[in-house]
């Protein structure tokens, strides 16, 4: 380390407490994480670069959220359903969406399965129920509310879980969902990753409450604040509401506070409106880097085993990337599919002729 | 088949899909316990239960939103928007989202949605108790828009939009849900989409119109005869997906076209309709299009007998376009 970054946070947790936690394989199941973590920063870091070159169109980071994605996929199950935000596309993967298929999304490719229509880092994967996302902000709040309606009345034991950032705290939707939420006791945990920002506005011009979870005593349910970055409290905390959502006993809204260390976007530049000792806390707070360095001292990693890791983290990119970039743009058939189940008309009939 | 209202139709058809489809639920707000404010849901709470009828929070987005994540699990959620002026809180779910889902998902998520809501004026409601936005939503590719009028397609209708696959937006002409009754089939009736009626033979104009403004062209119709002035009156019935053919044959036929709407003319769907004979009915016109319609301002309160076409405008129209040169 050199003397200018900033001195890590350090994630102080002893053996009893991880093996009660996380269970006695708590170091297997940790250092698993910390793969998909590893897997996650790389992509970010590449696929970022690719967009400066112009290979793909657009790109939005998560570095710095990863420990809520990778948390969620310890808790959560095949069955249970996933409402995700901009930045839970390494839950899918981790969940068992292929790593190559997404690089297809994110080229916008003819095997993007769907079909090139979206912005990148807005992926479909029905085969690990990870649904549909929009980037219109909070609508997927509600929707997760109706799928946990659903499941209550079918007595599926699974859950639904629905993930927004701190801005969509202010969107309509969620006051709608929470509030349907708790009105019908539904399986549902609310995932706030409040990574401080809404592009360019803070959290503070956000909302006047000390803690975001605060706002889920107003639809009566229980709300916690939990650090974000800590792959361990995430797990915890996540666990804790499944569990209590799977057995009946209804909805949990959880904040996980953490710090956006990349730009909104491939887009945005937060040199116009964020302090310049943003990042040196951010840095400190790096949960890849949290875990790595808890995961050292409990003798679970070492300098070996951890550029191995890296190693086949960017090994695993490259051959997704050289394999997407292969495949031509989406058949213009494509344009006009999949609007309706049964077509009312062919579409593009018009005076033009075409 | 049995006499009924077209509330009343609507009513059979809940029922009908309900209990042959245990999939189907109906929310909304005051749908459980007061049978809806129209009486539309009257008696499924006790049929079916509080499980299947759920009286949702005063929430429009909530309603939707909600619908929209139990119909990607697989249900066959009916949801009711009290009347279809409130329905702009949910317009986002049903613009971006329910309109969408398939789509942007590359199929993996059909989203199959209906949503009932009253339209329409004639009742004393204000601006906000008689609106026709249809357009906004048959602008909007991903959906389906229906309007019924009379008792026997609301329930053929409903039947057919609830074991659709594509979500449905279901506007039902609520100045009409007493005022007309009719036969309806019993048991499960099914009137498909994207099918025009004919509801008046003619030979000299052809009127286009759909929902409640059916019967009253319907009156302006009757009334010409008697003029020698024989039009022929078209219930659309399908908005999304248009009967383009019953448009385009009935114009070659008479060669004259008048449509009537109660909403506000300028981008109404009237003007798609316009728009369409002037692209391929060009040659078979003997006179200018006419539109029937709202006027571009809000809905009245007081003058809303003046805002909406009545059959002596709607006669007036016709009379002008048979006999314009």
């Amino acid at each position: 380390m050199s003397a200018t970054e900033p001195v890590l946070v350090p994630l102080e947790y002893q053996e009893e407490e991880l093996t009660t936690l996380i269970g006695p394989d708590w170091a297997d199941r940790l250092l698993h994480a910390y793969r998909w973590m590893v897997l996650g920063r790389t992509l970010d870091a590449r696929m970022l670069g690719l967009q400066r070159q112009g290979r793909i169109g657009f790109y939005g980071p998560a570095t710095g959220q990863e420990a809520v994605s990778v948390g969620a996929w310890m808790v959560s199950k095949p069955q249970d359903w996933i409402f995700p935000g901009l930045r839970e596309q390494l839950l899918a993967l981790a969940r068992g969406h292929s790593l190559t298929t997404y690089l297809h999304h994110l080229f916008a490719n003819d095997l993007d399965p769907a079909r090139g229509r979206q912005m990148p880092c807005h992926p479909t994967a029905r085969e690990v129920h990870y649904v549909s996302m929009s980037s219109v902000i909070g609508t997927q709040i509600s929707q997760a509310v109706g799928t946990a309606y659903a499941l209550r009345h079918k007595r599926d034991p699974s859950v639904a879980f629905a993930f927004f950032g701190d801005g969509a705290t202010s969107s309509n939707d969620f006051h709608a969902g929470l509030n349907l939420a708790g009105v019908l006791d539904l399986p549902v945990v609310f995932c706030c990753t409040n990574n401080q920002w809404a592009i360019s506005v803070p959290v503070e011009r956000q909302s006047a409450v000390a803690h975001l979870s605060e706002k889920a005593t107003a639809y009566g349910m229980p709300g916690a604040t939990v650090d974000g970055t800590d792959v361990v409290a995430v797990f915890a905390s996540l666990n804790g509401a499944a569990e209590k959502a799977r057995s009946g006993h209804g909805p949990t809204m959880l904040e996980f506070v953490l710090y956006r260390m990349t730009p909104h976007s491939s887009s945005d530049d937060p040199t116009r409106y964020q302090a310049k000792d943003w990042m040196a806390r951010a840095q400190a707070h790096d949960p890849v880097r949290r875990l790595e360095d808890l995961l050292a001292r409990r003798g679970a990693l070492d300098e070996a085993k951890r550029a191995l890791i890296a190693l086949d983290a960017d090994g695993e990119v490259r051959g997704a990337i050289a394999t997407a970039e292969k495949v031509g743009p989406p058949l213009s058939e494509s344009l006009t599919t999949d609007v309706l189940a049964s077509p009312p008309a062919p579409a593009g009939t018009g005076s033009d002729g075409s | 088949m049995t006499e009924l209202t077209l509330v009343q139709a609507v009513n059979r058809g809940l029922f009908e899909a309900m209990k042959s489809d245990p999939d189907v639920l109906i929310l909304g707000e005051d749908v459980g316990v007061n049978g809806g404010v129209f009486r539309a849901t009257e008696g499924l709470l006790k049929e079916f239960g509080a499980e299947r009828v759920i009286d949702t929070p005063l929430s429009e987005s909530g309603i939707v939103g909600a619908a929209i994540g139990m119909a990607l699990y697989g249900m066959k959620p009916v949801a009711e928007i009290q009347f279809v002026d409130f329905i702009y809180p949910a317009f986002d779910q049903i613009v971006s989202e329910l309109a969408k889902f398939r789509y942007r998902s590359g199929g993996q998520y059909p989203c199959h949605v209906v949503i009932r809501t009253p339209y329409g004026g004639g009742i004393k409601g204000g601006l906000y108790h008689s609106q026709s936005p249809e357009a906004y939503f048959a602008h909007t590719a991903g959906l389906k828009v229906l309007i019924p009028s009379n008792p026997a397609d609301a329930k053929g209708l409903l039947l057919t939009a609830i074991h659709d696959e594509d979500p449905v937006l279901f506007l039902e002409p609520k100045r009409i849900y007493r005022s007309v009754t009719g036969e309806v089939p019993d048991g499960d009736h099914r009137v498909p989409f994207g099918l025009a009626s004919t509801v008046r033979e003619g030979s000299d104009v052809s009127v286009f119109a759909y929902g409640a403004m059916v019967p009253v062209a319907a009156q302006a119709v009757d009334a010409l005869g008697a003029e020698g002035i024989h039009a022929e009156l078209i219930d659309l019935r399908s908005l999304v997906p248009l009967d383009e053919k019953a448009l385009l044959a009935s114009v070659e036929k008479t060669g004259r076209a008048v449509i009537v709407h109660e909403a506000p003319r300028f981008c109404g769907y009237g003007a798609e309709l316009a728009a369409i004979l002037a692209e391929k009915a060009l040659y078979s016109l003997k006179a200018p299009v006419v539109r029937v319609t709202g006027f571009d301002t809000p809905f009245p309160y007081a003058l809303e007998h003046l805002y909406l076409p009545n059959a002596e405008r709607v006669a007036h129209a016709i009379r002008t376009t048979a006999k314009a040169a």
